[in-house]
């Protein structure tokens, strides 16, 4: 069930198994592999929370950042409990393939497959181009929703330190790359969230002292997928100047943008030490007496 | 504990009351109903988004124009308000915003629509069932109909 989709434009990648192709999805649901017990799950993660009910890849099941994967007081992820809350009823195993697609360039499926790497589930990946590959290349879509059979997924511990930064951790971190994802807009300090969104969220605009400006968008095609490895080495290590052994902090207002930039650092070019720093510019733009750089 | 907010108009009342009887999930589906009966805005307004105003507080792009009937023999207050609102089939949560709003305020007078309390959004029950980051963009859309129909009544 694990089989790489052996694409050539995939396999240059560093981890070639994080990342799956339209064609190599519509064919495991040709074959009966999707949704099926003991088969590949596929879940889509929108930022619209109703995007999903107005029609979705066959077989699909609907996964919200918010509302499944945020705890619902405290501003933090949901637990080992929760989470196996979630993954179970939708009929995940802990060795059970999932693969996760979504609107907006899969800004929000990389955020979702972030929050399942917290939990060290194994088998993650990304639908390449995500919601919009799916739909500009006139595959079915369908308002069917699946009703798994509830399955026992573990109570796992969340390990966030190796790729989760707290503001401690930045503030610690200082001197070594910090890569800023959001528009350059917002990285000058002129706007406090992308432009066309409403300005929320933050008493300062800015960025951290010492981050690079490299928006996240750099790292996708027009259509969303990903940029080959040798454009995205051009970038993030040509023009940046980062190594693969460099220690690494990414952000952006609220941590899903950065979540697409970690995917690309760690698993398109296999950076080992990368950590997105999830509090972002809400935390840090709020927080009293942390140092700012215009 | 009483409850001491203002009060919604019927119309805006009696969806707020639907949509707290039903649980979470039944809540996306009926704001999925409200999306998927927003009416499209008629041909002399279509591909005209200079007659109509962008709602930055949307994350998607979202136009709406308030219009009034003429005045009858009454006060300014009793023009009857026509609300007409643009957004993206790509944006089904603001899209079904702009459907309770339309079915909640489309027809009332302009003084009933200045009377709409500005925390409405807040009362269908929808912070848990969507986040209460997205309801911003419903805070943005009734803040910009009621600030058209006070100037176009000139209630100022």
């Amino acid at each position: 069930m694990s089989t790489a989709a052996s694409d050539p434009k995939i396999d240059e990648y560093a981890h070639p198994d994080r990342l799956v192709t339209t064609a190599w999805l519509a064919e495991r649901i040709e074959a009966g592999e999707v949704g099926t017990p003991g088969g590949i799950v596929l879940l889509e993660s929108d930022e619209d929370v109703l995007l999903y009910d107005t029609g979705h890849i066959p077989g699909a099941q609907k996964i919200d950042w918010h509302t499944d994967l945020n705890d619902p007081v405290t501003r933090d992820y949901v637990d080992g409990e929760a989470f196996a809350r979630v993954l179970g009823s939708r009929g995940i195993r802990r060795d059970t393939t999932v693969v996760i697609y979504g609107d907006k360039s899969n800004w929000w499926a990389a955020y979702a497959l972030w929050v399942f790497s917290l939990f060290g589930h194994e088998d993650v990946r990304l639908l390449d181009g995500g919601r919009a590959t799916w739909v500009a290349e006139d595959r079915e879509l369908t308002r069917d929703v699946p009703t798994p059979d509830a399955v026992d997924y573990p109570v796992v511990e969340r390990d966030d330190a190796p790729i989760r930064a707290y503001q401690d951790d930045v503030l610690a971190h200082l001197g070594k790359p910090l890569v800023d994802v959001r528009s350059p807009g917002e990285y000058s300090g002129e706007l406090l969230h992308m432009p066309d969104y409403p300005q929320e969220g933050a008493m300062r605009g800015g960025h951290i002292p010492g981050a690079k400006s490299v928006p996240w968008a750099k790292a996708a095609n027009e259509d969303g997928t990903f940029r080959s490895r040798a454009e995205l080495e051009a970038l993030y290590q040509g023009e940046q100047g980062l190594t693969p052994s460099d220690e690494v902090v990414a952000y952006c207002r609220i941590g899903e943008r950065s979540s697409h930039t970690w995917f690309v650092l760690t698993h398109l070019l296999g950076f080992e030490h990368v950590r997105n720093y999830d509090g972002s510019w809400t935390e840090w733009g709020n927080s009293v007496r942390v140092p700012i750089e215009k | 504990m009483t409850d001491e907010r203002a009060p919604l108009p019927p119309a805006l009342a009696e969806i707020a009351e639907d949509f707290s009887s039903v649980s979470q999930s039944d809540r996306l589906q009926l704001l999925l109903e409200f999306s998927d009966g927003l009416p499209p805005l008629p041909e002399r307004l279509a591909g005209e988004p200079d007659k109509l105003e962008r709602v930055d507080e949307c994350q998607s792009p979202v136009y709406l124009v308030v219009e009034l009937d003429d005045e009858v023999d009454g006060a300014a207050g009793d023009r009857t308000v026509h609300l007409h609102v643009q957004a993206p089939a790509e944006a089904p949560t603001t899209r079904g915003f702009a459907g309770i709003l339309h079915e909640g305020l489309d027809g009332l007078s302009a003084a009933e629509v200045l009377a709409v309390p500005d925390d409405a959004p807040y009362r269908f029950g929808l912070a848990e069932a969507v986040s209460p980051l997205r309801l911003r963009g419903m805070v943005g859309m009734l803040g910009r109909i009621k600030r058209q129909v006070r100037l176009k009544a000139g209630l100022l």
